[in-house]
């Protein structure tokens, strides 16, 4: 395939309202083909909305995104799920088909997507699920039956198992010990440089952000307020970067809590 | 607050509700015809719909039809009429509570299920999952349910039929002294095809109404654990109002 953009993935001035709340308010981010951006920024200030938007789980109020220098934003709803194929998204809540054992989640797209005879989903299935560290004896347990940071190992590899371009991970380390925490940063570095897919993670978790990302942005109040290079975040220069990597309560950044 | 405007929500809130619930409706019905379609989910459901609603349904239908035969012989002996109990039970059973108490059964068991388990997929980012891994949530989901509550509802109801009229016959002919060849006679003779009929319509169409409330209010549903909550209750009554008014329309429609 060949890149007729320099960006990967471009959005330009993106909004999205819901009612009269501004989530997004001009968003603009570019991602280079093979990069992983990583998105950091507070509860509530717009993450998940702007990746279900570029992922076309949302249509944005207005504003451009672009994959490959093709405007995706508006395209109608059938013509925007064919291009599904191309993603590959990593849940915060995993959010694994319970009502599925373990091993048709990861073989889901195979099977109902692709087609694929179910004998053979079954071994991809198997090596997706080696690849992420697991056993072939949890194959054939339920989701709930897994531990949490099992569970977030069977999503990526679901979210992997069909080779995407692109893939999402929404706060992957949210509510794993830290040593989890690590092992699943591993991975992600792992499955994200064996495909060479570009990815976008968001997270607040500082030293998973380090870890996974090539470039960095930080969005605040629905916009990307810095943009760099993950190794310069130290000395961004910007004080809004420095609270947020520090976690100070005092700075730019004010939480809204009633002070007593 | 202003009365007018709380009249001015509720009126905007109903239409609200009105125009989501059409766009719903069209976009499941679409996807049933439109490929691919799950045979496999299709078949699933029907079970899990139909065939494990049975004993519910069941009993629901003879108790009804035993207290049926009570009520009419007590209520019919005033005027010397016992003899009509048993083609009274068959027809009310056949033409009205058959399908009315089964309707209202598995609404409560099935409506409430499918509103808490699509409910909880939507809060747990489930649907959205299913989305990114290219396949229609309509499809997958909501369409195998319709389905199989609109084809496993008219086989319920015309279970529920013979059971209700073997209610009627079993308190008939052991507490009411009636001649159980007598009381069959009475009762097939007095039955006609359009009878049971309509019964069955009814039943299809409220197998899509039970099917619809579940998976609208599930789908619709946001706010973690008590979000799914109030999509249960509302799967239930609505689903429950939706099949009372429609029997009532669909009566004035096939009798008239």
């Amino acid at each position: 395939m060949t890149a007729s953009s320099e960006f990967h993935i471009e959005l330009k001035d993106v909004h999205k309202n819901f009612g009269p709340k501004k989530v997004l308010d001009g968003i603009n981010l570019q991602v280079k083909r093979g990069h992983s951006m990583v998105v950091i920024g507070g509860s509530g200030t717009g993450k998940s909305v702007m990746l279900k938007c570029i992922i076309g789980l949302m249509t944005p109020t207005s504003g451009s995104i672009c994959l490959d220098g093709q405007e995706v934003g508006h395209l109608p709803q059938h013509e925007r799920d064919g291009l599904m194929r191309k993603f590959g998204m990593l849940f915060q809540g995993a959010a694994l088909f319970d009502s599925l054992p373990v091993w048709e989640n990861v073989a889901f797209r195979l099977i109902q997507g692709a087609g694929m005879d179910r004998d053979e989903a079954r071994e991809k299935a198997q090596e997706k699920l080696r690849q992420v560290g697991l056993s072939p004896e949890v194959m054939d347990l339920s989701p709930n039956e897994l531990s949490g940071g099992m569970q977030k190992r069977v999503g990526l590899a679901r979210a992997i198992a069909a080779d995407p371009e692109i893939i999402f991970f929404d706060e992957p380390t949210t509510g794993l010990d830290p040593i989890m925490a690590d092992v699943i940063n591993d991975l992600i570095v792992d499955c994200v440089k064996r495909l060479g897919a570009t990815a976008i993670s968001i997270t607040h978790d500082m030293a998973s952000a380090r870890k996974i990302g090539d470039d960095a942005a930080m969005i605040h109040k629905g916009k990307i307020i810095w943009n760099g290079d993950v190794a310069n975040i130290d000395h961004s220069g910007n004080e809004y970067v420095d609270q947020f990597i520090h976690g100070r309560a005092e700075g730019p950044i004010q939480m809204d809590i009633l002070k007593a | 607050m202003n009365p007018l405007a709380i009249i001015g929500q509720f009126i905007l809130g109903f239409f609200e509700e009105t125009g989501r619930l059409s766009i719903f409706t069209r976009d499941a019905v679409r996807h049933i015809v439109l490929p691919p379609i799950y045979f496999r989910l299709i078949f699933a459901q029907m079970v899990k719909i139909g065939y494990n609603s049975l004993p519910v349904v069941g009993l629901t239908a003879f108790f009804t039809g035993g207290v049926l035969a009570l009520q009419i012989y007590i209520g019919g002996s005033r005027f010397n009429a016992e003899s009509l109990v048993s083609s009274i039970v068959a027809l009310g059973i056949t033409r009205e509570l058959g399908p009315v108490m089964a309707g209202l059964m598995v609404a409560g068991r099935v409506s409430a299920g499918l509103a808490a388990e699509i409910g909880t997929m939507r809060v747990t980012e489930q649907i959205d999952a299913l989305r990114t891994l290219s396949t229609n949530p309509f499809k997958y989901l909501v369409v195998p349910r319709l389905l199989a509550a609109t084809i496993t509802m008219p086989f319920l109801v015309l279970i529920a039929d013979i059971l209700g009229i073997m209610g009627g016959y079993i308190v008939g002919t052991k507490s009411l002294g009636f001649n159980g060849a007598v009381y069959i006679r009475n009762s097939v003779d007095f039955i006609e095809f359009n009878d049971v009929a309509s019964g069955l319509i009814k039943a299809a169409v409220f197998g899509f109404i039970i099917a619809l409330m579940g998976c609208y209010h599930g789908y619709q549903s946001k706010g973690g654990a008590q979000g799914v909550g109030r999509a249960t209750t509302n799967a239930v009554v609505s689903a429950s109002i939706l099949i009372l008014a429609a029997n009532y329309a669909l009566t004035s429609l096939l009798f008239s």
